[in-house]
């Protein structure tokens, strides 16, 4: 039998599943050209540019960026502005010190025996088997018992009282990001044998140049796929996100989350198409860099 | 010291592993123990926690109420119970829905001509990089009465000249269930996807060759094969469907209510982190309880980590 070889059924299914996987983005993008303010039909794209924004009702009628109008009120959103900012610093944040302790965490668990192993282990299992919203109410119940007591016993009022911000919602991210990174090396070095670095060893390099020279390198490309994990975790956060933040740290999702529960204009379906098109281009690229450095390689 | 620490690789291990399992314990495990430490606790009138050991939340969520009718002092409430089944019969439903729409899927990517299966697996991946909660916003705009799926039905209707009423279906059950199943496909494709991509072909021709046709072979080699996949995808997509509540919240408004509405409303509007907690507890035991039956019966699959 060719394995090659493809059964209608399959094919169909293949055909109707991927329908279904990019009709809701399709409709999404093509909405962000919506001429009715209020976006519940598509009412035609705007037809003008002019020099200042002219409506009819609900429908716009010409813009000075004619079709693009809601790219150009989107840019105009410092809400948004401050909220992307603050999704990316948090990312950012998180993923560094996420890949720099699970990475440690992962040669400890992969190379060494200690008493702690089987609880550090144990433990990376914990965001996989428990619903996100379980974490995501026990930091909020954590952090609030604990920084309600600090502010009790230390008489802090002002500014000086703790309160829920960009920093709890860093801390909580690390959380559930550092047992993805973890496990993602800790598979990576369980692919290779452990005699490259004895032989290096032998050769009479000592653990540091060991670690740079032979360990570091190998694990380079999972130390690299469990940081993008852990920065598109963080990005795409909701829930977490959601019960630790406070005011002045408002991210992307929960921004659109309020949205939804308002008004919702064209200009959200303009702020997911730039989503889009950004995330596509960043992988596009990242893609792109791992490829010439498979060739250069091999 | 620096040299005893040189030559103690125990001590080294532990080092190492420290950040983390200390982050991981004061921030998964501590919570943890709180959130069973306030669920036997009381509400205070100004919605604080009063710490005493008390089973009220937890006989409430099954269904014991003193809030009853005609002078009886206790009487069975069947809200919570109901809220609990219909979000566990909801995360059976997705995940059989799921299965059943990434098997093709993925068994159409792992047979492809290998230049083209990058390009398949990055179709799959690109509607996941939108945002969680975009993604369902796209999806409240195609199920609107006046929405796109309305639309198309009522054009081919008015084409073929049947008389034709919008369908509700933003706010239902079903809504909530396509959304879900939307959500969470691309996690059950790619497990399924990397067991079947493992398997040897010549496996397939051996089967030929003992006589075995098409749905034999696909039967008794491929599907067994792929079992691991299909396990570890079940544990990434039933797993955080018992949890989620935006999809039910923006999908199915006030109609459907699930155990994540219930928890985030006690935190968030009714004020009771106590009773939230109970419910959250009852949620995590729930979900160890399938996945423990579920693994042992299959096995943990190997495939849970993306790499």
């Amino acid at each position: 039998m060719n394995p090659f070889r493809r059964s209608p059924f399959v094919l169909v299914a293949t055909v109707l599943v991927y329908t279904f996987l990019y009709a809701p983005i399709i409709g999404l993008v093509l909405y962000s050209f919506n001429a009715s303010r209020a976006n519940v039909t598509f009412e035609g794209f705007i037809p003008a540019f002019s020099e200042r924004v002219v409506m009819d009702g609900s429908l716009v009628k010409s813009s000075p960026c004619g079709p693009f109008h809601w790219y150009c009120d989107l840019a105009k959103n410092d809400d948004v502005a401050e909220a992307a900012g603050n999704t990316l610093t948090i990312a950012v944040v998180a993923t560094i010190v996420a890949t720099v302790i699970g990475t440690m965490a992962a040669i400890a668990l992969q190379r060494y025996d200690f008493k702690l192993k089987p609880f550090s282990q144990l433990s990376l299992y914990i965001p996989i088997v428990i619903p996100e919203i379980v974490m995501g109410i026990g930091v909020l119940t954590l952090f609030s018992q604990l920084f309600g007591w600090v502010n009790e016993s230390f008489n802090l009022s002002g500014d000086a009282r703790l309160s829920l911000g960009m920093a709890t919602v860093t801390i909580s991210h690390i959380a559930f990001m550092v047992p993805f990174v973890t496990l993602v090396v800790q598979a990576r070095l369980q692919g290779f044998d452990k005699s490259f670095e004895e032989a290096a060893m032998d050769l009479g390099a000592n653990e540091w140049t060991t670690f740079r020279r032979v360990t570091f390198p190998m694990i380079l490309p999972g130390v690299m796929s469990g940081a993008l994990l852990a920065f598109t975790l963080s990005l795409d956060d909701f829930v977490i996100t959601f019960f630790t933040n406070g005011p002045g740290s408002t991210t992307l999702p929960i921004y659109v989350y309020g949205l939804l529960r308002r008004i919702i204009t064209p200009q959200v379906n303009a702020l997911s198409t730039v989503w889009i098109l950004v995330v596509f281009t960043a992988v596009l690229l990242l893609q792109l860099i791992q490829n010439r450095e498979q060739k250069q390689h091999s | 010291m620096l040299k005893r620490l040189r030559e103690n690789k125990s001590t080294q291990g532990t080092l190492l592993a420290l950040p983390t399992t200390l982050w991981l314990f004061f921030l998964l495990i501590i919570p943890l123990i709180l959130t069973l430490v306030i669920s036997f606790g009381k509400r205070s009138p100004d919605g604080d926690v009063i710490y005493t050991f008390s089973l009220n939340n937890y006989t409430r969520l099954f269904g014991y109420s003193t809030d009853c009718p005609e002078g009886q002092a206790s009487c069975f409430n069947p809200l919570y119970v109901q809220i609990l089944w219909r979000s566990l019969t909801l995360a059976f439903n997705t995940t059989a829905l799921v299965i059943i729409m990434a098997y093709p899927l993925a068994y159409f990517i792992a047979r492809a001509h290998p230049k083209r299966r990058n390009l398949f697996l990055f179709m799959v991946l690109i509607p996941l990089w939108t945002n969680f909660v975009i993604r369902v916003y796209a999806w409240m705009m195609l199920l609107r009465k006046e929405g796109a799926i309305n639309v198309i039905i009522g054009g081919v209707a008015n084409l073929l000249n049947i008389p034709f009423t919008p369908l509700e279906m933003l706010y239902t059950p079903g809504a909530v269930l396509v959304g879900m199943v939307y959500e969470f496909l691309p996690f059950m494709i790619l497990p399924i996807y990397t067991s079947l991509e493992k398997i040897d072909t010549s496996l397939y021709e051996a089967a030929a060759d003992l006589g075995a046709n098409a749905i034999k072979t696909f039967l008794r080699v491929t599907l067994p094969l792929s079992m691991p996949g299909v396990v570890a995808g079940t544990i990434l997509v039933f797993i955080p469907v018992m949890g989620t509540f935006i999809v039910s919240d923006i999908l199915g408004g006030r109609q459907v209510i699930l155990v994540g509405n219930l928890i985030q409303r006690q935190f968030l509007d009714a004020r009771d982190p106590t009773f939230g907690s109970a419910a959250s507890l009852i949620l995590m035991i729930m979900t160890l309880i399938v996945t423990y039956f579920y693994t042992r019966k299959f096995g943990f699959g190997e495939e849970i980590v993306p790499a």
